[in-house]
């Protein structure tokens, strides 16, 4: 019941991914974080099995900053996309990964972009994606609202659109999301979008 | 079939490993080198020999960072530091990978000395034609550190030392010059050293400083000019005090 989407705006990309982390029936925590921060201009928010999830988002990270130290220029996201790509393609007959990314960077000769990479190692270059069942409404809701060149606060709007239609329409909707952008000042945390707060820790008795 | 089973670092009878101190003459060609750690900052200076008219000298980088907080620079055979540079780097990555923590600048050298131990150890192979000199800050407790390998496969920390070409100099100038320095006072030492054995000017010195708070900062050609500048003037003020009282006397 994981959702991760995301799309291209004006000068920056977007990542959105639940931060519900579930083992079967038990839902272990509410604010795992599944958009792994590659490096200062690129993200990549990620679902499927946890280990793998976990696994193979760090080793992409790893490789991308041992790049960047052997080269001493960071690689480009295109680069990055094609790289995972082949990692997933190659462990895909003998010992898949189970994760499906949405790859987002900013260039700054090309600008912002989106890779869609599923587990099966398909690689798309985008202006939105989305993966898990949450994608059936925010796919639909993005085709309907998404325009070229949209401002942070139009992009942020529709994400609220297909957050708001995916709690409303999943009948196991995960409660809180996570939003990351990228753009020329590097990748950070957007937002949050909680509406399950975790309880207040108890403090000791004195 | 090619056979690798015969060692080419054997002892000879009266207990020397020839190839390693054969390795330890190339380094004694190697361009100078020359580390100083200071309480917040830690140098690393490097003679350039002249570059040839046409090349690129920003191809020719001889202080290179291994991780976010750590950096190398050595003296000895270039090539040979190229690789051990590589799998350097490729294991301050893969650490982070398993352990979820950067290395200590201790646990790095460690294992460079000990692939350069390795082969002095193998068969089929030669012992690697350099030393390094390895600086950085432990990622928790930010303690600055500097360490040496060398070819045999040693490695010790040190305040400040000197590898290459005439590092015996330089390492007399450390023991007769060293103190608890930071900031400007390090880098100003370790030019200091460095200038005891190679000409003066930004174009002959390569140097990188690292920070805690901002990692390896490589210095500009007009930097080391005005440091250098800053030094030759400090030194000729301390001459003429030294000249001053003897004219007085006459």
């Amino acid at each position: 019941m994981e959702s991760v989407f995301g799309l291209v705006g004006k000068d920056f990309a977007i990542v959105v991914a639940d931060s519900s982390a579930v083992h079967s029936i038990l839902v272990h925590k509410t604010n795992e974080d599944k958009i792994m921060i590659l490096d200062s201009h690129k993200l990549m928010g990620a679902s499927g099995e946890t280990g793998d999830r976990a696994q193979f988002t760090e080793y992409v990270q790893k490789n991308v900053a041992l790049y960047q130290f052997r080269n001493g220029i960071p690689l480009t996201t295109a680069a990055t996309a094609n790289f995972t790509r082949g990692e997933l393609a190659t462990a895909l007959r003998k010992n898949p990964y189970m994760v499906n990314i949405i790859l987002a960077g900013y260039d700054k000769d090309v600008g912002p972009s989106l890779y869609f990479i599923d587990y099966i190692a398909s690689l798309h270059k985008v202006d939105k994606a989305a993966f898990g069942y949450g994608s059936y409404f925010a796919l639909s809701m993005m085709d309907r609202h998404y325009r070229r060149d949209m401002t942070v606060e139009e992009a942020i709007e529709l994400v609220d659109k297909c957050i708001r239609e995916i709690r409303s329409r999943l009948v196991v909707a995960p409660p809180n999301f996570l939003i990351k952008i990228v753009d020329k000042d590097g990748a950070r945390e957007y937002a949050w979008r909680e509406s399950i707060k975790d309880a207040p820790v108890p403090v000791a008795a004195a | 079939m090619a056979r690798y089973d015969r060692a080419i670092t054997v002892f000879s009878p009266d207990g020397h490993l020839f190839q390693v101190e054969y390795a330890l003459e190339a380094v004694r060609k190697g361009n100078a080198a020359v580390g100083v750690r200071g309480s917040d900052t830690i140098v690393l200076a490097v003679e350039k020999k002249s570059t040839p008219k046409l090349q690129d000298s920003r191809s020719v980088r001889k202080i290179v960072n291994l991780d976010d907080h750590i950096a190398l620079a050595c003296a000895g055979l270039k090539a040979d530091a190229r690789v051990l540079i590589n799998r350097a780097r490729i294991e301050c990555q893969s650490y982070k990978l398993t352990i979820e923590d950067p290395v200590t600048v201790e646990y790095i050298t460690r294992y460079i000395a000990g692939l350069q131990q390795k082969y002095t150890q193998s068969g089929g192979v030669r012992p690697f034609g350099l030393s390094t000199l390895i600086i950085g800050f432990d990622p928790h407790t930010h303690t600055p550190s500097l360490y040496q390998t060398d070819p045999s496969g040693t490695f010790s920390a040190w305040k400040a030392n000197a590898t290459g070409r005439n590092s015996n100099s330089i390492r007399e100038f450390l023991e007769k010059n060293y103190t608890e320095t930071s900031g400007q006072e390090t880098l100003k030492l370790a030019i200091r050293a460095l200038l005891e054995v190679v000409e003066s000017g930004g174009k002959n010195i390569e140097v990188a400083v690292m920070t805690r708070e901002q990692g390896l900062r490589q210095l500009e050609e007009a930097e080391i000019d005005a440091i250098v500048a800053d030094i030759e003037a400090e030194k000729a003020a301390a001459e003429a005090a030294k000249k001053a009282p003897a004219t007085k006397e006459t």
